[in-house]
């Protein structure tokens, strides 16, 4: 524990130590060549930036910035970046650390995130990164509200040119609509449409902090699935399994259903009405997964199905309702799997779990997303590794004939998108003889009930002797 | 049993009683296992949920009580229900059974067992009925011995009656009512045989349980007080019997009217009378017979015509005040359901609130059968087995399944105050008809060993002999007990003449036939077989269905239709917490539980006039509908229609009740506008009223777009009216299988457009000051 806060300090005083060099040394990075493609075919709205970087100035540069406006920031669930090494037929990617920071003198609120280099960029060099950022809440329904027999309209604002602290020399931006329905979109010369796709640019030469806003008004009917909140729980057992169970409330985050809600029409012309709504999600549960079920408050719902596989097993279900633009529903997933896949030893002795963070259904954003691992009664010193940051906390949770409590690792973080579905790892210490207590505890009490009736069988309590 | 206790005593004999004693210990573990598993189908063919209406209620209730504690329960006002009115749910619920599921909750989770209240609900009733079938052996070991009372336990765990009202989720008050019910007749009965005083108290207390739990307390209250005055007029009055009634009346009494929703009632209504009056008999017998025993006859008779003659007058006074004061009250003092218990006819006549309940009309012959089935044939058996001998113990059962009898059969409901009586008595029954059968193979054999030749003949002409009188006695009862499986064809006279000759020849020991014997055998335990089958079948497919999920098996496989709580979900996640939604009252208890959501009326059908208001609104044409149903804030209507899935419960087969109950507080409603020739009809031939009233637009709105000809699956007939329009209502929700249709009341827009019409033909005022004159709030 020590040794990691250490070596998180000597991380955190080195990225400041450089983005405080970075900053000095700022305009000596140049953006060669710029591609962005935004892909707005969900409402998970994913960006793809190619940057080629090369350093004009003298110095080596060890990273570099990126830079999102306000409206964006707030919206931004991930940003990962990959360095592209080797030519075409061999290209191999590098991962790349990626971490928000702040610049004191950032125009109109911008935010930033430093990328840096695995290998710090010398004088002249180039390099060319793949930026991938994810925006949630970035469609904006207009018309706000919708009957059920339109379809849903919705707004992107974005920007023509890429913001960036540095120069670009050249850039092209295409935004990928899910239909050709387009309404309109902000002109700035060049920019055409064809089909789904909307180009804009290329634009040579755009000074630092360019920004050309533009508005794309476009069909989009794919289900807006938010996850208001979700709270899973993991809980482990050393008997052998692990139970997890997960309370959605779920919401509908598209234009809001105005009026009427026609079964008949919703029945009879399904592919022309309620075309924005959706009754039918997918949960990707881990394989070998069993004990399934799917319920909320007022009991089972039974439009569900499972297909286990062995890569994965794929939960098909509906919630009792369809869903509308703002309609709601909560429901409890549950499931249990074998502890053999996800607890493990490390090699100091201490025990682990390795399962996977973020929400098991697709494409759905997670405004608020609570992960609780509850960790068996009497194991110490628990920590959690994640490769992203997220609010830990401890709490205290009392299960079947608990005494002293489990420990419960609470894990939360918020704008979580599926790409967040990945490995975390609970470390914490458990002595094996712990899980005796409770049957020991059970066969006393037994013990002791049938010895009081045996000895008040055995004892005369009458006053008066017969 | 009776094999065991004749035998001498000593060591193998003690032995064998610990041995006995172990195994009884055994059996009924094993019956307590089977009352419980057998009510778990539901659990297993559906799910783990409440049922039906009124457990969802008391879950509501037990909700609320887990999460307040004990005194705000007390004090609730429910703002939720009977809009505007609320209700004082503290006051006016039998809390026992929430009580019972509240405590069992905090215990189980004050020592960590975290169970959901839902599931401790769920099961409550399962192991109430482990406890009844406990109390049942209790009573019946009371009454004839151990072995009737494993019979009784055993066959009361599986009583369709029982089950009926409680397999697993069938959170209703009866489910720990029935247990109270039987556990204070044991203690009453323990009392009666050893006139403890102890045993005095914990009957009280059991009583005051009882009380808590169910209006059925009124039973108990009127059936002990027959039965002492039945032990004075048979001249069986004992120190005991003054024992057992006199505290429980006392205690009984005060503790009763500690329950909130009984109170002073306990000592005002009719229903508790027969108590009192018979309290003041027994102390009167009491004091003859204490001064009996301290005077001498002669002083005794002068006495005795001296207390007749006060008495008298006494008497004549004390009945004119009770005559004036019952007679002061309207429905002299007794409540509508009692009265309509008194006299069957009552209800359907003045309250048809109660009548038109299900569950209060009488029953049917069939529902005896899928009831009770052979036990029906077996209590006669049991009847006469109790009258030899006669004590006070078996008077007392004798007394109460006369009564439950004809309750039974006034309301089909309480079949289920039927059902432990009639488990008890055929619990006797078997008990005695395996006692004689086993007990002559087993003399046989031993004789045969012994003297073959002689034992033979006497068996052989048993029948025909008078004087080998304790055989043919048998041969009787075994004839009679045949009979009664096939059908009671001759039960009377072999019950008068065994009634007669038991008396003779009660010492000797009873012989039958060996092969007879063993041929009975195998024919009772075939009769039981076949009980236990219907048990089995009455608990797995008839008495299971939640009713708030439904399912159908058809040839591509199980369908379900979940209809209703997908609408109470929609409800629940998608309107205003505020919002007051409008159903028939059936549905209330579901939406105030399942969706939360303030109703108008529900299944506490307290104020007749909020019904009836209801009712009216659904009977009326829509403005006038929306009218009342904007007087009452509403903003939802919900109707249950079952024309799609052919569900016949549905709001259109219970439509006639709502024109009955709003046409009896509000006499425009007048039933013969909505039938065709005292037909009730929906189709083409039905009348304009009825095809414009509320209940029929919102349930066939846009009906006829599903098939082309609205064909209505319940009635069986195409509709009459299929093309129409609703002006003040605007369907907001249907369920998938269109069961349940939710409809939102339009927005006050007229008052817009009368305005905007009045600028516009400011000139032209007849259309405008028309539309003023119909609109209200202009």
């Amino acid at each position: 524990m020590a040794a990691r806060n250490w070596i998180f300090a000597v991380a955190v005083a080195v990225a400041v130590f450089l983005s405080l060099s970075t900053f000095s040394s700022a305009q000596d990075l140049q953006i060669v060549n710029a591609e962005r493609r935004i892909d707005l075919s969900s409402h998970i709205v994913k960006a793809f930036l190619t940057l080629k970087v090369e350093n004009i100035g003298k110095d080596p540069a060890a990273d570099m910035l990126l830079a999102f406006p306000p409206t964006q920031i707030k919206n931004l669930a991930m940003v990962q970046a990959l360095a592209v090494m080797g030519k075409k037929k061999k290209k191999t990617y590098l991962p790349l650390d990626v971490k928000p920071t702040e610049q004191p003198d950032a125009p109109n609120d911008a935010g930033y995130f430093l990328v840096s280099f695995a290998t710090p960029l010398g004088p002249g060099e180039t390099v060319t990164l793949e930026v991938l950022y994810i925006l949630t809440h970035s469609l904006e329904p207009f018309p706000v509200e919708i009957t059920q027999s339109e379809s849903q309209l919705v707004y992107y604002h974005d920007s023509a040119v890429v913001l960036s602290p540095y120069h670009v020399k050249q850039q092209t931006t295409f935004f990928k609509t899910p239909s050709t329905r387009v309404e309109s979109f902000t002109s700035v010369e060049p920019a055409n449409r064809a089909g789904k796709e909307i180009k804009y640019g290329p634009y040579e030469d755009r000074a630092p902090y360019s920004y050309a806003p533009v508005i794309v008004h476009f069909e989009n009917n794919s289900p807006f699935a938010v996850v208001e909140e979700l709270v899973r729980e993991i809980e482990i057992s050393h008997w052998g399994s692990l139970q997890i169970t997960e309370n959605y409330r779920l919401t509908h985050g598209g234009a809001r259903h105005k009026g009427v809600f026609s079964r008949v029409e919703y029945q009879s012309r399904r592919s022309i009405t309620g075309s924005s709504s959706f009754n039918a999600l997918l949960a990707v549960l881990p394989p070998r997964v069993n004990s399934v079920y799917y319920r909320d408050d007022i009991g089972n719902i039974s439009t569900s199905h499972l297909r286990t596989g062995f890569k994965k097993s794929e939960l098909e279900f509906e919630p009792r309702y369809p869903l509308f633009g703002g309609w709601r529903a909560t429901f409890v997933i549950g499931y249990r799997v074998p502890l053999e896949d996800y607890l493990f030893e490390a090699p100091d002795g201490r025990r682990y779990l390795n399962f996977t963070f973020g929400c098991p259904l697709v494409e759905t954003i997670v405004n608020k997303l609570t992960l609780k691992v509850v960790l068996p009664e009497g194991s110490k010193d628990p920590s959690a590794v994640l490769p992203f940051t997220v609010n830990q906390d401890l709490q205290v949770k009392y299960s079947y004939l608990d005494i002293v409590g489990r420990t419960v690792v609470v894990l939360q973080k918020d704008n979580v998108v599926p790409t967040h579905n990945v490995p975390f790892q609970v470390y914490y210490t458990f002595k094996p003889i712990y899980m005796l207590a409770e049957p020991l505890m059970l066969v006393s009490a037994f013990f002791f009930v049938f010895v009081t009736s045996l000895a008040y069988v055995h004892i005369d309590l009458n006053i008066v002797k017969k | 049993m009776a094999a065991v206790e004749s035998l001498p005593p000593g060591t193998p004999s003690a032995m064998r009683n610990a041995f006995g004693t172990v195994l009884s210990a055994l059996i009924l573990v094993l019956i307590g296992v089977l009352a419980f598993s057998i009510r778990l189908f539901s659990v297993i063919k559906y799910e783990s949920v409440i049922h039906e209406f009124d457990p969802y209620f008391n879950y509501r209730v037990t909700q609320f009580l887990s999460k307040n504690g004990i005194y705000e329960f007390w004090n609730w006002f429910d703002d939720r229900t009977w809009y505007p009115l609320g209700r004082v749910i503290g006051g006016t619920v039998y809390p026992g059974l929430t009580l019972t599921a509240g405590t069992i909750w905090w215990v189980l989770n004050s020592i960590n067992i975290p169970l959901s209240v839902e599931t401790v609900c769920v099961f409550t009733a399962p192991v109430f009925s482990a406890f009844a079938s406990w109390a049942t052996y209790l009573l019946t070991k009371e009454v004839k011995g151990s072995g009737a009372g494993l019979a009784a336990a055993a066959l009361l765990a599986m009583v369709p009656s029982y089950i009926s009202r409680s397999v697993a989720g069938s959170y209703d008050n009866e489910a720990v009512a029935i247990f109270a019910l039987i556990f204070t007749f044991y203690l009453y009965i323990k009392t009666l045989n050893t006139g403890s005083l102890f045993y005095a108290t914990l009957n009280a207390i059991a009583y005051f349980y009882m009380v808590c739990s169910w209006g059925g307390y009124t039973f108990i209250i009127n059936l002990i007080p027959m039965h002492v005055l039945l032990c004075i007029v048979t001249g069986r009055y004992s120190p005991r019997l003054y024992i057992a009634y006199a505290p429980l009346v006392v205690l009984g009494t005060l503790l009763a009217a500690l329950v909130p929703v009984v109170g002073f009632n306990a000592v005002l209504t009719s229903e508790h009378f027969a108590s009192f009056l018979v309290f003041i008999i027994i102390h009167v017998v009491a004091l003859v017979y204490y001064i009996k025993g301290i005077l001498t006859p002669k002083m005794f008779k002068v006495a005795v015509t001296l207390v007749v003659s006060i008495g008298l007058v006494v008497c004549l006074i004390v009945v004119a005040v009770l005559v004036a004061l019952v007679a002061s009250s309207p429905t002299g003092g007794w409540s509508g359901r009692s009265l309509s218990l008194l006299d069957p006819t009552y209800a359907s006549k003045y309250i048809p609130i109660i009548a038109s309940v299900s569950e209060h009309q009488p029953p049917t012959w069939p529902s005896y059968f899928m009831d009770i089935n052979v036990l029906a044939f077996l209590v006669p058996a049991g009847i006469i087995a109790c009258f030899s001998p006669l004590s006070d113990a078996s008077s007392f059962v004798v007394l109460y399944i006369v009564m439950s009898v004809y309750f039974s059969g006034v309301m089909v409901r309480l079949m289920l105050v039927l059902a432990p009586a009639a488990c008890i008595m055929s619990g006797i029954a078997l008990s005695q008809a395996f006692d004689v059968f086993t007990g002559s193979i087993k003399y046989q054999l031993s004789s045969k060993s012994k003297d073959n030749a002689e034992d033979n003949t006497s068996t052989k002409n048993a029948p025909k002999d008078d004087a080998s009188s304790g055989k043919t006695d048998k041969g009787e009862e075994v004839s009679k007990e045949r009979s009664s499986k096939k059908g009671k064809k001759k039960e009377r006279e072999p019950a008068e003449k065994l009634s007669v000759k038991s008396k003779i020849v009660k010492k000797k020991a009873l012989v039958l036939p060996l092969e007879a014997s063993i041929v009975a055998l195998l024919l009772l335990i075939m009769l039981g077989a076949f009980y236990v089958i219907h048990c089995v079948w009455a608990a797995a497919e008839a008495y299971s269905a939640p009713s708030i999920v439904l399912t159908s098996q058809s040839h591509d496989g199980l369908h379900v239709f979940d209809d209703f709580r997908e609408s109470y979900a929609w409800l629940s996640h998608n309107t205003d917490v505020d919002d007051k939604v409008a159903s028939w009252w059936d549905y209330g208890y579901q939406t105030t539980a399942m969706a939360n959501r303030t109703v108008i009326v529900d299944n506490n059908t307290w104020n007749n006039t909020h019904i009836a208001t209801v009712g009216t609104a659904m009977s009326s044409p829509e403005k006038a509908a929306w009218e009342i149903f904007n007087s009452l804030d509403v903003k939802y209507v919900l109707v249950v229609f079952g024309g799609v899935i052919g569900y016949p419960s549905d709001d259109i087969n219970k439509f006639l009740w709502m024109v009955r109950i709003g046409g009896g507080e509000f006499p425009h409603i007048k039933e013969a506008d909505y039938l065709r020739d005292g037909q009730y009809r929906i189709d083409s031939e039905a009348t304009p009223t009825m095809l414009n009233c509320l209940m029929y637009k919102l349930c066939y709105y846009r009906f006829v777009e599903t098939d082309g000809k609205g064909y209505d699956r319940v009635r069986r007939t195409e509709i009459g009216k299929k093309y129409f329009k609703l002006t003040h209502f605007e369907e907001v929700f249907t369920s998938h299988h269109w069961m349940v249709r939710i409809y939102k009341l339009k927005p006050q827009k007229n008052r817009i457009r009368g305005r905007v019409k009045k600028l516009k033909q400011k000139t032209s005022s007849g259309v405008s000051s028309k539309s003023v004159k119909k609109n209200p709030w202009m």
